[in-house]
């Protein structure tokens, strides 16, 4: 399986993210954001950093990269697309996923080991967890407070659609303790804290975020067997 | 000569500086007719006799642009004209090393650290901007080092930042703090580097001139080593990066090279602003230069801009420059050639490349977005042979032609004035191990309560919570560890430890024991992790060079550091000085800041310093070890200061085969798999290790302290150096003992570790952990406020009700701790004794909170089930 990896100027997480899908199984491909080409890969990760510094509103300039154009497009076909952090920005300035992310409510830049509840494990990136279970995963950032009206709010909850939760204690003021949400179909999550962080002993706090890369690979090799959509379990 | 009002700034430097606009740029031409013209050199910082020599190299008198160029390159800040006569010690001691491939007087030491690999570090200052402008002088503090970092041909991998306030709850600390975090966090998040330790000190001596120092790493392969020659006659030279403007002129010149008076708020144009986006580009372009082999040369742009980019790349490679200088791309096209030159605009670096790379050094600016502009050649030296001139027009009109050795090498040389300070025989007669000690169990557990609360010795995550520590998926170990340890190759497990320590009270008490003592402290910190120190870098933080009482306490500084350097067998690879650091007549404690570099050959088996959760259903703990010697040294101590205000007598003795042997054992014992944590003992004593080493896992520790004599309380709170505190698994203790006999080290059993959360010391108190805590942790979120758990909204019933909802902020703290009880134990940080700084911290949290209606979705919700 290959989970591409796209890169935009400001990108910082990009070599995490292609650590951790090696490290999970996968084949890591690099994509560049001025490169519509998405390689034929089954699977796309849209990494941390500050996407051309972030200046104007996080991931706003971003989504307009040829690649996104092509992301965007293969999302809505079901390609299993997860954002990281600046990631998840890029997914909501997108229209792939509903609300915003604004400056975390006490100002701060936040960095710390975060406990999260995963809430639905009906997604691609989620299907190996097992509802309600509790994951330690380490948060870093500035604008990670997740708003949206409250009808959005309320169907996201009513469809399942929150993906994890924060637990003991919000590091950033997010609405309902919002840390990921997926989109109707499944294939596409934003999420906040940074999985690709938690795949090592050596480095991350736990191994807690490998699941997220090996779920992709599970419900790819599920769809390529079945030809199940990806999102289902 | 007249100002131009529109163009004033109050700041009169710059005021000469543009001044050049009535009637066209200073040209050598004009120069050449108007001899006697009178020039403003004593308003650039240049002396009579310095000026004289300037016409006697140039046979006339400067233009404007050559009188400003030398008067940055001349300065303090660039030439190290009052250092450089005691700096020569650190060559003239460097012991043998054959891991150093480039030293002092490059961008940043090298070290080898494999057959294929090697290190490169570096620790600089910028503390008058960051006093000036807090967040923008942190923040171009650590994109300047990281360019040094980077101008080697390495790919920078971390930050660290050790930094000096003045009193924490003085209010202008409260300014200048929270903007120099911000800053280092705004410019190193965004660059993408971890920040993976550093210092936080508080100190009334800091008060009005903060130290802000920033150290950076990076990694090359040998085979990449950059160098800053302008070598190759026809080459061309190729600015890289930001456009030129306005900001940071008279940087160097100005702040970094004169005292603080009260006109520092006008010196705000002075100060630089940086683009953390623009050096992350930057960054990216160069190394994929670097790969691509299209670099004969660079050297990047800090302070003195141009300026010094430019002669010292001339000067290094014995060439000569032709630059046309209207070709630099400007912010502002008003610019004078003069403003150009002394420029210190961040992100910016300067190449040379061969005519027949041009191109393709052009094509990978524009794949990352950066500005590349050929504003040069490389010329031939003189024709006897002599090093070849810089030449500089602008628009035709030749304004600079000098030879760039005058500028970057062969600046003036003062052998200052020493003298011992005056007050000194008196402050080291008035000794700290006389002064009222607690005695009684309940005054040394009130004691350590109180230690452990203080500014110094406090939980610093306030801070280190606004850095990523993570990014680039390497870091190891990071604050508040002992050491920043950093996996270099996942391959082999090649990893380095990096160490940043000094203490300005055990300076100001004896300068030279002060810098041997934070060498020895870093060296310490790295050695406790398993890793093998091998080299060292310096910032030295120090007042006015003309005050023969600062030069003295330099020139000790200096001489202790070369020592202890010869002594343990790591060169000084590089560093940084900065002198006049004081307000007015008051000089700073001397700070000599030593960091160094230590490495792994495997970096899995690195130590880190908490206690270890016992596994499973191990009942027993670990055995807790105190290894080295405790004398009473109390004087220059926190106990000392946090407890009587007292600084006198004499700092700690300092022996270094000592802190050799402790090395040796820690990296032999980490090899061998007998040692689960280690934690070195410095500022605040046994006291504040065992407390951080409970801390860190929330597991407890039973201490009996020897009966030999020494009192538990210097046991306890004595800062004596070549200590350090392990614990060791059940199994090992034996050949643990064993081996620290053969090293030559005092290995003390001093108690065992266990589940239950408390601190004891037999026969003398008992802690709580949480109690521990609360005290360790309050400190600097009341201070400064801002970062507790988000807000609950006030009176909003639900956020109580509901555990994993966001606990309430100081404010309401009180309230939802009284409604939920026991269920907010784990989300409310805060109980009791803060609720005493309620109100203050009250109206710091609504002074920065966001307006109610800022959350579209309006107040938070619990959480649904």
């Amino acid at each position: 399986m290959r989970i591409g990896v796209v890169t935009f100027p400001g990108s910082l997480d990009d070599g995490d993210a292609a650590r951790a899908a090696r490290i999970a199984g996968a084949e890591a491909v690099r994509l560049w954001h001025g490169d519509p080409n998405l390689y034929g890969v089954d699977a796309v990760v849209l990494p941390g950093g500050f996407s051309y510094g972030d200046y104007l509103r996080c991931g706003a300039i971003a989504r307009f990269a040829p690649a996104m154009e092509s992301i965007i497009d293969a999302a809505r076909g079901g390609l299993p697309v997860l954002g990281i952090c600046n990631g998840f920005q890029i997914l909501c300035e997108a229209h792939l996923l509903p609300g915003a992310l604004t400056r975390n409510q006490h100002l701060h830049f936040r960095n710390r080991d975060q406990h999260l509840r995963i809430e639905s494990t009906d997604t691609a990136w989620t299907n190996g967890f097992t509802p309600g279970q509790e994951v330690l995963i380490p948060v870093k950032n500035g604008e990670g407070c997740y708003v949206a009206d409250e009808r959005t709010l309320d169907a996201l909850v009513a469809e399942g659609r929150v993906v994890a939760r924060y637990t003991r204690g919000n590091p950033n003021g997010s609405q309902r303790d919002i840390a990921a949400i997926t989109n109707e179909a499944g294939n596409v999550v934003g999420i906040m804290p940074h999985p690709e962080h938690a795949v090592e002993a050596l480095t991350g706090p736990s191994l807690d975020g490998l699941g997220f890369f090996t779920s992709v690979l599970r419900a790819l090799a599920g769809a390529s067997a079945g030809g199940q959509q990806p999102g289902g379990q | 000569m007249t100002t131009q009002p529109e163009k004033s700034t109050g700041f009169a430097a710059t005021d000469v500086l543009v001044s050049e606009f009535d009637g066209g740029p200073d040209t050598v031409q004009r120069a050449l007719s108007t001899p006697d013209e009178l020039q403003p050199h004593t308003e650039l910082g240049l002396k009579d006799d310095e000026y004289d020599r300037i016409r006697q190299i140039l046979g006339r008198r400067p233009t404007a642009a050559e009188l400003a160029m030398y008067s940055i390159m001349w300065s303090e800040h660039c030439s190290y004209k009052s250092s450089k006569v005691h700096l020569r010690q650190f060559g003239d001691k460097a012991p043998q090393n054959t891991r150093m491939l480039a030293g002092i007087g490059e961008n940043a030491g090298v070290v080898q650290i494999s057959d294929d690999l090697a290190v490169t570090f570096k620790v600089e200052s910028h503390n008058h901007p960051s006093f000036v402008e807090p967040y923008q002088g942190a923040a171009t503090g650590v994109g300047g080092i990281v360019r040094d970092i980077l101008a080697m041909g390495a790919r920078p991998i971390a930050v660290m930042d050790p930094l000096r306030f003045g009193a924490a709850d003085h209010p202008d600390t409260a300014r200048v703090l929270p903007g120099v975090v911000a800053g280092i966090g705004g410019y190193g998040n965004c660059l993408g580097l971890p920040n993976i330790g550093g210092e936080i000190v508080f100190d009334p001596t800091y008060q009005g001139n903060p130290l802000v120092n920033a150290l950076s790493i990076g990694v090359l392969p040998v085979s990449r080593l950059q160098h800053k020659e302008a070598a190759g006659v026809g080459n061309v030279v190729v600015l890289l990066g930001a456009r030129t403007g306005r900001d940071g002129i008279g940087g160097v010149s100005v702040l970094a090279s004169a005292t603080f008076d009260e006109e520092a708020e006008q010196r705000r144009p002075s100060v630089q602003v940086g683009d953390p986006f623009m050096e992350k580009l930057l960054i990216e372009s160069c190394l994929e230069l670097y790969d691509a082999g299209l670099v004969a040369g660079i050297q990047d742009l800090g302070g003195a801009g141009l300026t010094c980019a430019l002669t010292e790349t001339a000067a290094a490679a014995g060439t000569g420059m032709r630059v046309w200088l209207e070709r630099v791309p400007l912010r502002e096209a008003s610019m004078s050639p003069t403003e150009i030159l002394a420029s210190e605009s961040q992100e910016r670096m300067l190449l040379i490349v061969t005519p027949q790379n041009l191109p393709s050094v052009l094509a990978v600016a524009e794949k990352w977005g950066v500005w590349a502009t050929a504003i040069g050649e490389v010329t031939p030296a003189e024709p006897d042979g002599s090093p070849g001139r810089l030449v500089i027009s602008w628009n035709d009109h030749v304004v600079v032609d000098v030879p760039p050795g005058s500028l970057a090498d062969d600046g003036p040389v003062y052998a200052r004035p020493i003298r011992e300070p005056a007050d000194l025989i008196l402050l080291q007669a008035d000794k700290a191990e006389t002064l009222p000690r607690p005695s009684t169990g309940d005054e040394l557990r009130e004691t350590v309560l109180r230690m452990v609360a203080s500014p110094n010795l406090c939980d610093k995550t306030w801070v280190t919570e606004q850095y990523d520590r993570y990014v680039l998926g390497n870091t190891v170990l990071a604050q508040p560890e002992d050491s920043g340890v950093l996996r270099i190759d996942e391959r082999t497990g090649l990893g380095v430890a990096l160490s940043v320590d000094g203490n300005g009270r055990f300076a100001r008490l004896d300068p030279y024991e002060g810098a041997k003592l934070a060498l020895a402290e870093a060296f310490r910190n790295v050695a406790v992790t398993g890793a093998e120190p091998v080299a060292v870098t310096d910032c030295l933080n120090f007042g006015s060079p003309e005050d023969p009482a600062v030069m003295w306490q330099f020139a000790e500084a200096v001489r202790g550091l070369a020592d202890g350097c010869q002594q343990l067998g790591t060169p000084v690879t590089g560093g940084n000085v900065s002198f006049y650091n004081q307000t007015g007549a008051a000089a700073i404690h001397p700070t000599p800041v030593v960091g160094v570099l230590g490495v792994f050959d495997d970096v899995s088996r690195r130590i880190p310093m908490g206690f270890p959760v016992p596994a499973g259903d191990a009942s027993a703990g670990e055995q807790i070890f105190l290894l080295g010697e405790t004398a009473v040294e109390l004087s220059g101590s926190e106990w000392a200061w946090v407890t009587h205000g007292h600084l006198g007598g004499r700092p700690p003795k300092v022996d270094l085969v000592r802190e050799q042997r402790l090395g040796a054992l820690m990296s032999r014992a980490s090899q061998a798999g007998h040692v689960s944590a280690a934690h070195d003992l410095s500022d605040g004593g046994l006291a504040q290790v065992l407390v951080e080493s409970c801390l860190r896992h929330d597991v407890g520790a039973r201490i009996a302290l020897p009966d030999d004599g020494t009192t538990s309380f210097v046991y306890l709170f004595s800062e004596s150096a070549g200590r350090a505190v392990v614990s060791v698994p059940r199994g090992h203790d034996k050949a643990f003992v064993a081996l620290a006999a053969d090293y030559g080290v005092a290995c003390t059993p001093i108690g065992t570790t266990t589940r239950e959360p408390v601190l004891e010391v037999r026969g003398e108190f008992t802690i709580p952990l949480p109690e521990l805590r609360e005290a360790w942790s309050a400190t600097l979120p009341a201070l400064f406020g801002g970062t507790a758990e988000i807000a609950g909204r006030h009176g909003d019933p639900e956020h109580a009700a509901n555990p994993s909802a966001p606990a309430g902020d100081r404010g309401d703290a009180v309230l939802v701790s009284a409604a939920a009880g026991a269920a907010m134990e784990t989300a409310a940080p805060i109980e009791a004794p803060l609720a005493e700084a309620a109100d203050e911290v009250v109206s710091v949290t609504l002074e920065i909170a966001e307006p109610e209606d800022a959350v579209p979705g309006g107040p938070i919700e619990p959480t649904e089930d």
